[in-house]
């Protein structure tokens, strides 16, 4: 098993050997007590490129993800992230007794924080909100706090883990929008992972599918932006990504 | 500009309405007690119950009014209020620290938890005989009993509060590049303080009843010394005064925690409404 050779600090600071700005796994292995979750994993990650990370539950894609935003402190292999990373979970993960504000400021060391959480939260369109209680804050609301907070650190990569799966149709359709503009105004590099096939098609340029800790599929999506749910080359994908995943849809 | 009046001038109606009913229902709790007190002054005034056993209300009032301009209630209620204060402080004090302890590391839960475990099951009023032998009979038995009183519902609440803490949430934190430290202060103990309230609202209330005890036992000034002391020359209206008194102090304090508690806890949904409202009250 090689050493880790780059990984961000968390609690501690440990050495930290900063890749350009994209990730660079190799030989990545995970396991928890049984089989390996991950399995001798190879993965690159272009600067600037947006890659969505499909697979059914327990394929290791959440694994990987907390992986990379240095949440899980054992894996065997090489993982090479930038420092500046931010991640989004399902759900906000908001200091209650914190005010929206301070919450977005939260571990901001250089600055004014009210000023650059307020930037943040306005590009989001929360400025009103900045100074009320998140348990007040609708799903959506919520989650675009949670977002700002992510954004205000200004990372190279952002890691988004399922973060509209607990939204409703219409409030993850406006998320979903908001972040395809905020990567494309930003210099971002994002790893999405998800369940929905359709929300990988909408907003990714690459998607990577595990199976069983391993990458069983790597497809461009070479679509036109904005993209539209009727287009014949969409379908066409939706088809191949489903089969991947081991979903046989009746064509209708 | 617009949104903001809006959104203040709301909770002010909802407000308004709700003070009306509140009031009504104000009223209604005070009808029963005024009630007893009528029924009760009636009884004593045919001389259908012995005042020398049961004092009527006027009775209990000009004792108070005699206890207040003699400074004879002021001079023991201030000797009691010492005694809670400092015991309360303290156990408050200790209480906190090793929940804290105990909360924050495995060694701390280690050394300290299965300890206060053992000793908590100890009513510590029987403690009384072995602190009067140890520290006398003057100030210091009742400090050390109200204090180790408190200690323990602020100890375990504590500890259950920083233990219950989202894990989620504190992983969230650490992907923001805070240190150890400010991770324990911006997420743990404020996500502990819901509960250390809890615990402080029980230990004010042992806190008094502690003290009432120890002032029976052996006390040369008190609340409980006045009462004792009414006992010995049959004044029931003083013995009253003093009842009142405590339940009075105990019903205060508790208050005050409430206070604290909406204070601090403006956050959670269910006080979210009465901050908004505080500006307009």
């Amino acid at each position: 098993m090689t050493a880790i050779e780059t990984r961000a600090p968390v609690l501690d600071s440990p050495r930290v050997t900063t890749a350009e700005s994209a990730v660079s796994i190799r030989g990545l292995t995970r396991s928890f007590g049984g089989p390996a979750i991950l399995n001798n994993l190879d993965l690159e990650l272009e600067a600037g490129s947006f890659t969505v990370l499909l697979g059914r539950s327990g394929s290791g894609k959440s694994t990987l993800l907390r992986t990379l935003a240095g949440l899980d402190t054992a894996p065997a292999g090489t993982v090479s992230v930038p420092r500046e990373r931010a991640v989004v979970f399902q759900e906000p993960r908001l200091l209650p007794w914190k005010r929206v504000w301070r919450n977005v400021a939260l571990g901001l060391r250089d600055g004014d924080p009210r000023a650059q959480a307020s930037a943040a939260l306005d590009e989001l369109g929360l400025s009103h909100r900045l100074d009320a209680w998140p348990l007040t804050l609708s799903g959506g609301e919520a989650q675009r706090v949670a977002l700002a907070r992510a954004l205000v650190r200004r990372p190279k990569l952002m890691l988004l883990d399922e973060p509209f799966a607990a939204l409703d149709a219409l409030t993850r359709m406006r998320m979903q929008a908001l972040v395809a503009k905020l990567w494309q105004q930003h210099d971002l590099t994002v790893l999405l992972v998800t369940h929905d096939v359709d929300e990988a098609l909408l907003l990714g340029d690459r998607a990577v599918v595990l199976i069983d800790g391993q990458i069983g599929a790597d497809i461009p999506i070479n679509l036109e932006r904005p993209r539209r749910h009727g287009d014949p080359d969409f379908i066409r994908l939706r088809q191949q990504l489903l089969a991947t995943l081991g979903v046989d849809e009746v064509a209708g | 500009m617009a949104s903001a009046a809006v959104s203040a001038a709301r909770p002010q109606q909802r407000a308004a309405s709700f003070n009306s009913g509140a009031f009504l229902t104000q009223a209604h709790r005070f009808t029963m007690p005024v009630l007893i007190l009528i029924v009760w002054q009636a009884l004593d005034s045919f001389h259908l119950i012995n005042s020398r056993l049961m004092p009527s209300p006027v009775m209990v009032a000009e004792s108070f009014w005699q206890l207040l301009v003699t400074g004879q209630l002021l001079g023991n209620l201030w000797a009691s209020l010492v005694r809670v204060g400092i015991g309360l402080g303290i156990g408050v004090v200790l209480g906190t620290g090793f929940g804290v302890f105990a909360g924050l590391s495995r060694l701390g839960e280690d050394t300290v938890d299965s300890t206060l475990q053992m000793v908590r099951t100890l009513p510590h009023l029987a403690l009384i005989p072995l602190f009067i032998l140890w520290f006398g009979i003057g100030e210091t038995p009742k400090i050390a009993l109200i204090a180790l009183g408190a200690l323990f519902p602020i100890y375990l609440n504590l500890f259950a509060g920083i233990r219950s803490v989202d894990r989620k949430i504190i992983e969230a934190a650490s992907t923001l590049n805070l240190t150890h430290a400010e991770i324990i202060w911006n997420v743990v103990l404020p996500g502990a303080l819901p509960q250390f309230l809890v615990g402080l609202r029980y230990s004010v209330g042992i806190a008094w009843l502690t003290l009432v005890v120890a002032e029976q036992v052996n006390a040369n000034s008190g609340i409980g010394y006045l009462v004792m002391n009414a006992r010995d020359f049959l004044e029931t209206d003083v013995i009253f005064v003093g009842l009142i008194i405590y339940a009075l102090l105990g019903l205060i304090t508790d208050q005050m925690v409430r206070i604290i508690e909406r204070r601090a806890l403006a956050w959670r949904p269910s006080f979210v409404g009465t901050q908004s409202n505080r500006g307009a009250l």
